[in-house]
């Protein structure tokens, strides 16, 4: 479950979300602009709300009125960037285990197995991301996301970077995450065709502001 | 070829002693300093910054001068080291280490803060996001992507330290055996009569040694750039 009210001034613009979610997809929809990199980044804890509250799970992260904000790497979060983001220093199997050793978690060899097998990423295991083609890096980036064991996954268009082929060569991993994988997501896209395969919740962002809420049939 | 005599010896190992010493000591300090220069705002910063650069400008004699007045036995740090930990600087091997780590500091921090600034902070949000604390990012991301610069810097500090020479001779005189370095012994040896043949050697000494650290320091720049790209 998530829960979302906050306020924030960023230069001119005003972002004020408010919403709250039990779907198990969550689709943020709305242009570039609209604000919906800015409000994923506070449900992560990378960007401070000047007003208001958001609770992951039951677990307030964020209450500006009793002080409370939860640095990002205690919020048991995962994040896929657009970017992909891997680190370029370590092969593909050292950044998938990197959210479990810093989370000390014991080695879990059965969800290890899963995740990669889910997400087709056992051959890949040696390389390093310099040598990765984009499909190939934003699949180990959802691996790496989801073997710290988040209890909430935050997608920041992840197939936003990738052209048409690639994006549907990705999109059926992502249906496959979201019927398997058992962690809710909150998913950010621009494309309301991506969003009605893969969503079960939209919120419509316009200007900072959410101007819908409900299920995919907002988007039409 | 060279045939080097045993005093010249003494001067080189100490020379090498003295610059192994000074870098070795200096590294965590100057990682320190390039991670707060390249990743921090805070007040005073840039006099921090001018003053990390001081001994580039400054006539070393200035500050070979200003070392013997604070670590000198009666300076101010000086005494109380002495006093109450028995480390003494003054017309010491390890004052030469000091005079050199505190004249290569500059050389050391440079390659360092750079290659921090070269990273790309968004792989230290990731970090974070997969649930690493702020030291854990510094130690598992940071430090590995900034390694080349850091040995190279480790590397320009070591060749700016074994050819140190005005703060040094300065703060630790030129004793022989104790204080005299490569380079106060080629001091030494050109005011002799006879001395030439044997700082031509020392002559040769050094710049083999400043050259092979250059080289290094490059492939280690190399590697950097290697590694930022994930190849």
């Amino acid at each position: 479950m998530l829960r979302v009210d906050v306020e924030k001034q960023l230069g001119e613009f005003t972002l004020a979300a408010s919403f709250s979610s039990e779907g198990r997809v969550t689709g943020l929809f709305g242009a570039s602009g609209a604000g919906k990199s800015s409000l994923v980044n506070m449900i992560a804890g990378l960007l401070r709300p000047d007003r208001g509250t958001i609770v992951i799970d039951g677990e307030t992260v964020d209450d500006t009125a009793a002080g409370i904000h939860v640095p990002t790497w205690r919020r048991r979060i995962g994040y896929v960037f657009q970017d992909a983001r891997l680190f370029p220093h370590l092969n593909v199997a050292q950044n998938l285990d990197y959210g479990r050793r810093m989370n000390n978690l014991a080695p879990d060899p059965a969800q290890y197995r899963r995740v990669i097998d889910l997400l087709d990423i056992g051959a890949l295991l040696d390389r390093r991301p310099g040598k990765l083609s984009g499909g190939e890096r934003q699949r180990v980036a959802l691996g790496r996301a989801l073997l710290s064991r988040p209890r909430l996954l935050l997608l920041d268009e992840p197939l936003g970077a990738l052209d048409e082929g690639r994006k549907l060569e990705i999109l059926p991993y992502l249906v496959r995450l979201r019927d398997e994988a058992n962690v809710p997501m909150v998913y950010v896209s621009h494309d309301a065709a991506e969003l009605r395969q893969l969503a079960t919740q939209i919120v419509m962002l316009k200007q900072g502001r959410v101007t819908s809420f409900g299920g995919v049939k907002v988007l039409t | 070829m060279l045939d080097i005599t045993p005093t010249e010896w003494t001067a080189i190992l100490l020379s090498l002693r003295v610059a192994v010493i000074a870098t070795l000591v200096a590294t965590p300090f100057g990682i320190a300093l390039a991670w707060l220069l390249a990743r921090r705002e805070f007040w005073g910063k840039s006099v921090l910054d001018a003053l990390v650069h001081l001994p580039l400008v400054v006539p070393p004699v200035v500050t070979g001068y200003l070392l013997l007045l604070t670590f000198g036995r009666r300076g101010l740090v000086g005494a109380f080291l002495a006093d109450h930990l028995g480390i003494v600087f003054a017309f010491r091997w390890t004052g030469a280490a000091l005079a050199c780590g505190v004249m290569s500091f500059p050389l050391l921090v440079r390659p360092m803060r750079l290659s921090i600034e070269a990273i790309d902070r968004r792989l230290e949000q990731a970090a974070e996001t997969l649930g690493a604390a702020p030291w854990k990012v510094f130690f598992t991301v940071t430090l590995p992507l900034a390694l080349p610069g850091v040995l190279a810097g480790m590397v320009l500090g070591f060749a700016k330290a074994i050819g140190e020479f005005g703060a040094t001779i300065t703060f630790v005189s030129n004793i022989p055996g104790e204080t005299q370095t490569i380079s106060s012994a080629i001091y030494s040896l050109i005011q002799t009569p006879d001395g030439d043949a044997a700082a031509g050697r020392l002559v040769i000494v050094s710049i083999v040694l400043a050259l092979g650290a250059l080289i290094v320091a490059e492939w280690f720049a190399r590697r950097a750039t290697a590694r930022l790209h994930g190849n």
